[in-house]
Parts: C-alpha cells; structure tokens; sequence
C-alpha cells in the first residue's frame, strides 16, 4: 500500500515536470507545475514529514505558484494575435534544446552511478509514524534559533526589496 | 508495512533535479527559468527529508528543508519584482535580448 503510493506519486511529479520539460505554453507548465509540487509533498508526507508536507502545499501553491501565474499574465507578448494558443508561447532553439537534454541526462547518468555505488550505513532506526510538528518546534526554538531569526530578517528583506522593485517607478510607455 | 528504501527516493530526486536543469537551461523565458530552478529546490528538499526520516529525534533534514523552502519563497519574490522591471524597460522576457545593464 504504501509502496504504491509511494511510485505513484513520484510517477505523477516524475510526469508533470517531463511535461513542463515538453510543453510550449508556459500557462500549461504552470500548471503542471502544481501536480509536480503536490506529489513531492505526498512524498514529503510518506517520507515522515507531515509538517512539511502541509507546508509545502501552503506556500507553494497558495504562494510561489500564484505569484508565478501572476507574473507569467503580467508579461505577455506585445505582439498578440487572435490565436489563443500563440500568446504564452516559448519558442525554444534546437542547439539549447540538444544541450539542455545533454547535460541533463550526463548529470542524471552520474548522479544514477554514484548512488548505485553508495552504501548508506543509517545510524538510526527509520521513524515510526509520529507527529514531527512537535519536535520541529521544539528544535527551532532552542538549537535552531539563530538561523530562524536570519529567516526572518530575509523574508522581512525579501518583502521591501520585492515591494521597491515592483513600484511602479519610472513607468516606460 | 514496508519502509521505502532510501534509494528509491534519491531516484526519484536526482530525476526532479535534473529535469529542473533541463528546463532552466532549455526555456527561453524568465519565469520558465525560474520554474526550473523551483523544481531544483524541490528535488533536493526530498533529499533531506528522506535522510531525515533516519534522524527522528533531532530531525535536522526537516529543518534544513523548511529554511530551503524559505529561502526559496524569498528569491521567487525578489526575481518576479526584478522580471517586472526588466519587462517595463525593454518590453521583452528572453534572457537573450536582455543584454546590457542600461538602455
């Protein structure tokens, strides 16, 4: 049972970024997109990590994939044609498209080879299912204070810096 | 019930990251890139949690993965600000085209 939903979710992540990887329109990729981000978080949730995977659902696809959405619909082509299928397009060159599978597949080949060499010796016992949202917050508020609050001060970086850059400053007609 | 052995996920995010690469370097498109780099973070996010399900007392891999996923949220937001700006200024998003720092 939890094998098969194991591969079947990382089939359908596995199969949603081939299809970004294939499609032209970026709407489409977007979309996709949201598949691939909901089987790495039933992933996440096999995996033992039922916070993260709540998470992961929260601000990727309530968050980034909207934003993402966003901004794909914000920079549309200037030259728009009647043919709704012509306005997200991304025409893609051959010789980048021969390069990107090239590299791709050598780097998946390697990676492939190295962990079919490892042998991992795990010093502890896989976890029996148990809430980890207890021990997450635990840990991030003793041993992991610090790098907590530097999250914080980026996010809080992040938020004015995003919010200078997209005002509207200098609008070009 | 049977554990899934940790190969299985290493598997399956070596193939997430490197179709990321692909995509980041075939789409000729910002927000294409950007998605590809998304992609990445995710690939290696499954990395650390499938290491960390070994550690449950501490579970440092999660932690790690929450500040990924952070520091992730972060970049999307500052680079779709600066797409914006570079879309106002020379009505274009092709890495291409976008090849001088001043018009």
């Amino acid at each position: 049972m939890e094998a098969a939903a194991f591969y079947g979710f990382s089939l359908l992540a596995v199969t949603a970024a081939v299809f970004i990887l294939f499609s032209k329109n970026l709407i489409h990729a977007a979309f996709a997109l949201f598949l691939a981000f909901l089987g790495v978080a039933a992933l996440f949730v096999l995996a033992g990590a039922d916070f993260l995977g709540v998470s992961q659902i929260m601000i990727y696809v309530g968050g980034i994939l909207v934003l993402l959405i966003f901004g794909i619909m914000l920079t549309q082509n200037i030259n728009k044609s009647d043919d709704s299928s012509r306005h997200n397009k991304v025409e893609v060159l051959v010789k980048r498209e021969v390069w990107g599978f090239l590299i791709g597949l050598g780097f998946f080949a390697v990676l492939i080879k190295i962990i079919f060499k490892s042998d991992f010796k795990m010093k502890g016992d896989a976890m029996i299912s148990k809430s980890t949202i207890k021990t997450i917050g635990v840990e991030l508020m003793t041993s992991h204070l610090f790098p907590f609050e530097v999250a914080a001060v980026l996010l809080l970086v992040a938020l004015v810096g995003a919010a200078y850059l997209a005002l509207n400053r200098n609008p070009t007609p | 019930m049977t554990t899934i052995p940790i190969q299985h996920y290493l598997f399956v995010a070596a193939a997430i990251f490197c179709i990321g690469l692909a995509i980041a370097i075939t789409k000729r498109h910002f927000i294409g890139i950007l998605i590809g780099i998304e992609l990445m973070l995710n690939a290696v996010n499954i990395n650390l949690v499938a290491f960390g399900r070994h550690d449950p007392e501490r579970l440092t891999g999660q932690l790690f993965a929450l500040f990924v996923i952070v520091v992730a949220a972060a970049e999307v937001t500052v680079a779709l600000a600066i797409i914006l700006r570079v879309y106002g200024r020379f009505q274009t998003v092709d890495p291409d085209e976008v090849s001088e720092l001043k018009k």
